[in-house]
């Protein structure tokens, strides 16, 4: 738009000049790359910027979060199952994951024309980010895969083989990820509301692609995998929770390329999903810490960081549809019910999510995409059309209260999915290798067990 | 000889340390041990599942002294780290039979 204001501008004032055969049409042409080629800079250098940011989640965010949770024997092994997808899942992403996310294909799964990468390179895929390289839009979603079967690990901590993770990881990107992202990010996609969709779902940056699919994931695993020996009887507490703490705070931060990265430009929009992004953590924060101190009178450290990660993965649906005080209010919402699960339903229900898998990402995935439903509004993004052109209503206070049903019916389609592909892949990777470490290997710990080494050699 | 066992707060390493130093006792064992007397232990909070912590870190002094001296060190130790509350610890005195120092197979008092 920009560039067809600066090329009348030239015209207007090559005219006024009377030489309106100074201007020809290749020296137009020519000034429209130039003003491409520079928003195409800008974009692309904050794509890079955000690609790097959400692998900066998983590690060491993701990585030191959850290590530093569990007991000391299993450091090693927590953290390796986080660097295991940046290494793994980064592959089977070149080989063929982002083909069957992004490559043409109907309404439930992509494609195979872009496996290997083929085709995939400097010109833009206009369908998805029409400013940036393809390369970069690639790279950038392949974070997202990454992160995703790292949050599943939390659930099934400390008792699973490094090799059966492996194995059900890969089977999980295939059985859920891959379908769920593109039915809701793949054009014609069944639940993209803005390429084609029969259900129209607003997922700005994986609310329900990421967060629902793995924290419903989560819980099956969990459930089916079964409890850590001497749970909960026995004294099972976080060895080092200084980790935590920074591996959170890692996480808020890559959450801004994860959330305002996901306008896939350096845009006004991506402004928006950073301030909607940093204000529901810092609500989610305050909610969770408040209802502690209501609780038992004091404030935890891992309260405080659990409730900024309940904040950030309940508002990453919506982050790029919600203005700044919506933001605000699904962060309070997202502290006070994912606090409740993690510190009252759970430990009444008696399941071993391990590091609250669930708890936060399942249940605040789940609330922030009803929520999503509730609070979009079309004046913050105006990408849906009506007929005439004009900014479609998004949410209930755009006065369209059935895109709380329509976001619901997502969600039950995500978790459907999460479910069965998560059973399934448990399945198969149970008979090609044991899921669970041995009595015996789970009382020495993971590191030494799995990995044959020690986090903390301090005789060394 | 004695040999003098002091379980103390950790806090309270220093100024235990400061006042044997004062009255001339240089031979000292440290050790991070941990345990309970009647003093209760604390609670901690993890998302909501609680647990009670009843072993608590403490230090331990060991020091071998001529049995003359033992009212002396106990008393200056006694000083040094009692704050009057639960918790403050305990100090159990000890015959030794024979010291031996290893560098030059002195023996006895001579040995400390």
């Amino acid at each position: 738009m920009s560039n067809r204001v600066f090329a009348g501008l030239l015209l207007f004032s090559s005219s006024a000049l009377a030489q309106p055969a100074a201007v020809d049409r290749s020296e137009l042409r020519a000034l429209q790359a130039a003003v491409a080629a520079s928003q195409s800079a800008g974009d692309n250098a904050w794509m890079l910027v955000s690609a790097a940011l959400v692998l900066m989640m998983t590690g060491p965010g993701l990585a030191l979060f959850y290590c530093g949770l569990v007991r000391k024997k299993n450091v090693l092994g927590t953290m390796m199952q986080s660097f295991a997808m940046m290494a793994w899942i980064t592959l089977l992403w070149a080989v063929c994951g982002y083909s069957l996310v992004f490559g043409p294909g109907n309404g439930f799964i992509g494609g195979l024309s872009y496996v290997f990468l083929r085709g995939v390179g400097a010109a833009p895929n206009p369908l998805y980010a029409p400013t940036i390289p393809q390369q970069t839009f690639m790279i950038y979603q392949g974070m997202f895969a990454i992160i995703t079967p790292a949050l599943i690990a939390g659930a099934f901590a400390e008792r699973v083989r490094f090799r059966a993770m492996l194995v059900f990881s890969t089977l999980w990107a295939f059985f859920v990820y891959f379908p769920v992202a593109h039915m809701v990010w793949g054009a014609g996609g069944f639940l993209n509301a803005f390429q084609g969709g029969r259900i129209p779902v607003f997922d700005f940056a994986g609310g329900t692609v990421v967060h629902i699919t793995s924290g419903f994931s989560a819980l099956v695993t969990a459930l089916y995998i079964g409890k850590r020996v001497g749970y909960p009887h026995e004294k099972i507490v976080p060895h080092n929770l200084v980790l935590s703490f920074i591996g959170a705070c890692l996480l808020w931060v890559g959450w801004f390329g994860f959330n305002a990265g996901s306008a896939l430009a350096a845009s006004s929009l991506a402004t928006s999903a950073f301030v909607a992004t940093h204000f529901a953590a810092a609500a989610g924060a305050i909610a969770w810490m408040a209802a502690e101190h209501l609780h038992n009178g004091k404030v935890s450290a891992l309260g405080g960081i659990s409730g900024a990660v309940a904040g950030l993965a309940t508002v990453t649906q919506g982050a790029g549809f919600v203005q700044p005080f919506s933001a605000i209010l699904i962060g309070l919402i997202a502290g006070f019910v994912c606090g409740f699960m993690v510190v009252v339903a759970k430990n009444k229900l008696r399941y071993d999510d391990s590091l609250d898998v669930f708890g936060v990402h399942g249940v605040g995935g789940l609330v922030g995409c009803l929520l999503t439903g509730v609070f979009a509004t079309r004046a913050v993004n105006s990408a849906l059309k009506m007929a005439n052109g004009q900014p479609a209503a998004l949410g209930w206070i755009d006065g369209n209260p059935g895109q709380v049903v329509n976001q619901a019916i997502g969600a039950v389609i995500g978790i459907g999915l999460a479910v069965a592909g998560t059973l399934a892949a448990l399945k198969i990777a149970e008979l090609v290798t044991p899921l669970r470490m041995t009595e015996r290997e789970e009382d020495t710990g993971m590191d030494l067990s799995l990995h044959g080494e020690e986090g903390y050699n301090f005789e060394a | 000889m004695v040999k003098i066992e002091v379980v103390i707060q950790p806090s309270k390493l220093d100024s235990a340390r400061e006042a044997l130093k004062n009255i001339g006792i240089d031979g000292l064992t440290v050790s991070e041990v941990r345990g309970h007397g009647r003093q209760k232990g604390h609670k901690e909070v993890y998302r909501g599942r609680e647990y009670n912590v009843d072993l608590l870190h403490k230090i331990k002094l060991e020091m071998v002294v001529p049995a003359a001296r033992k009212d002396e060190v106990t008393r200056a130790l006694v000083e040094a780290v009692r704050t009057g509350a639960i918790g403050d610890g305990k100090i159990f005195v000890t015959e030794v039979l024979e010291a031996i120092r290893i560098r030059d197979d002195s023996r006895g008092e001579s040995a400390l």
